[in-house]
């Protein structure tokens, strides 16, 4: 019987047909969407830290307001993807809980440090950009809820990463101290934006079953190469240098070659030593925890009116 | 005072009240209690701002010259922002967070409301768009002063807190400033006597319903208006102006 349903789950993921919450699905399907999802969500609202960061300090009123509205547009994403996670079984509250305990991960971007205001440049264009290469796929992911979010979500991250470039542009044809601004931000964000596709795909042993559940389309690597080649050309526009003394170039393959990427690093900010996981994850517990007697006194408030409004109907019937 | 300058100075104080509220608002943005809050207050910043660059873009023709309006939202010393002590209170939490809005909010409610019979089309144009902003906003904070005030007793305690720590700053809204009455004289300006009532009308209601009192000492702080403004105002400028002041004259 089991068997059964695992081979017309399979087919009908064969032949894109969306797989719905209330339809049968196996276990460890569910668990890899709620795992990938949570995270996604909580790298959504992790990511307004590093951007929220520079709001009091934006260098005029028309960036202001734009970046007010992108790390708003951030938490409208962990917002929708809360919800699709939602459908798999599990509350808001519990996947708050496990980002809290650090049971559950987030993008280990968000755990470098913003110094400048060419980061708002660099987190547009990088950033946002190596997360639509991950996400634009995803629009066609197997489970209905995921794909719907993710169209929403990388309509917005597109325009991010088209403003992210134009702060770039924008300091790159500024002063000598603008462009070298912007070159101290590329020469940061850059290798972190590459270890965004994940481990090579040699080492990544989950990405089989992900691929045949069409959770996954393209291999980290072959994302990375696609944002290689994209970025290439537009740092050349920007006239900044990528900093990997390797890239080249290479036509035979029609590809760019690039350096080695320092795992290393890698698996460091992973397990938690990158150099603002625990500031990151603190804003985060703290906010939490402030916000506690807010969010109980909400509930308080609801379940009093509740009482009020019901004590009311039964004298009214009386 | 000529027309022009009255005018040129009566922008700023409406324009810095809304801007440094608003970016008292924008410091919450990735810190809410809650994400769909988080969401509501970072969309009340925009507003504020948004009105407040409507109003720096109105002082900036009537400056002329090469100004803009971010050399006039940035570049002037603490003792020429006109903003009321209010507005550059600190987020202490968000009780504080929440009375300060409140506050506010019903004052810029009823001001707008009469300022888009301004004499003066501009302004009244700003206050007709703003206007359905702050109904808005006026509505979020009196539904979340009757939530917290009658909510639990800790979050009953902590708003009374707030409500104390900042009546005191709420007589400013009221007290004209000298630019305030010759703009009222002149015809583009509400008369702050007529919305006094109004406010106080409005706060006793929500108060009363949030289960709050106001507080009996009401001794009222004043000076925003005139340029002496408190200790965190220099903190509030040294943030939003540090990159015009560290590489004057670039674009961004
Ligand atoms: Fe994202
Ligand atoms: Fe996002
Ligand atoms: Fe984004």
């Amino acid at each position: 019987m089991e068997i059964n349903l695992e081979e017309a789950f399979q087919k009908r993921i064969d032949d894109e047909i969306k797989i719905e919450p209330r339809d049968w699905m196996p276990e460890k399907y569910r668990k890899t969407l709620l795992r990938q999802i949570s995270q996604h969500a909580h790298s959504e609202i992790v990511g307004m830290l590093p951007e929220g960061n520079w709001i009091t300090r934006a260098p005029n009123l028309r960036r202001k307001v734009a970046l007010l509205a992108k790390v708003q547009d951030e938490a409208g994403h962990g917002l929708y993807l809360y919800s699709a996670a939602e459908t798999l079984g599990m509350s808001r509250d519990e996947m708050l809980n496990e980002l809290h305990t650090g049971k559950a991960k987030y993008s280990s971007i968000f755990n470098y440090p913003t110094l400048t205001w060419a980061d708002m440049g660099a987190i547009g264009w990088l950033v946002d950009g190596a997360a639509i290469m991950n996400q634009v796929p995803l629009c066609r992911a197997s489970y209905g809820p995921y794909a719907r979010a993710m169209v929403r979500v990388c309509k917005e991250e597109s325009f991010h990463q088209r403003q992210g470039y134009e702060i770039m542009l924008t300091l790159c044809q500024g002063t000598p101290e603008q462009k070298a601004m912007a070159q101290d931000a590329l020469n940061r964000w850059w290798w972190p934006s590459m270890m965004m596709f994940g481990p090579n795909d040699d080492n990544s042993p989950n990405s089989a079953q992900s691929t045949k559940w069409k959770i996954k389309r393209f291999s980290n690597d072959e994302l990375r190469q696609k944002f290689v080649d994209v970025s290439v050309p537009q740092a050349e526009i920007l006239g900044i240098t990528i900093p990997d003394p390797d890239l080249k170039w290479n036509e035979a393959r029609g590809h760019y070659d690039f350096g080695v990427i320092n795992w290393d690093e890698f698996n460091q900010v992973v397990a938690g030593n990158g150099p603002c996981n625990k500031q990151r994850l603190k804003a985060r517990v703290d906010a939490w925890e402030k916000g506690a007697w807010v969010r109980e006194a909400a509930v308080a408030y609801a379940e009093k009116r509740e009482k009020r409004n019901s004590n009311k109907e039964n004298s009214n019937a009386a | 005072m000529a027309e022009k300058d009255l005018l040129y100075n009566y922008s700023l104080h409406l324009a810095d009240n809304s801007m440094i509220l608003g970016q008292r608002c924008g410091e919450w943005c990735g810190h809410g209690p809650v994400l769909e809050q988080d969401i509501a207050l970072t969309n009340i910043a925009l507003d504020l701002i948004g009105e407040a660059r409507s109003l720096y873009q109105l002082a900036a023709e009537l400056k002329g010259g090469n100004a803009n309006e971010d050399t006039v939202a940035f570049l002037r010393d603490v003792m020429a922002y006109k903003n009321v002590l209010l507005v550059e209170q600190p987020n202490y939490d968000w009780a504080y967070t929440i009375v300060r809005q409140f506050f506010y909010d019903v004052f810029h409610f009823y001001l707008h409301s009469e300022l888009i019979n301004s004499t003066e089309p501009r302004l009244s144009n700003i206050a007709a768009k703003s206007l359905k902003e702050v109904t808005y906003h006026l509505k979020w904070s009196s539904e979340w002063m009757i939530r917290l005030g009658d909510g639990t007793d800790i979050s009953r305690e902590k708003m009374q807190d707030a409500v104390n720590g900042l009546w005191e700053y709420t007589g400013e809204l009221f007290m004209p400033s000298a630019i305030e009455q010759q703009a009222f004289e002149a015809g583009f300006a509400p008369d702050l006597n007529i919305l006094k009532p109004l406010w106080q009308e409005k706060v006793e209601d929500i108060l009363a319903e949030s289960t709050l009192f106001i507080p009996e000492n009401n001794y009222q702080q004043k000076g925003g208006k005139t340029g002496v403004h408190s200790e965190h105002m220099g903190y509030i400028l040294a943030d939003m102006q540090y990159l015009q002041r560290a590489y004057p004259g670039a674009n961004w």
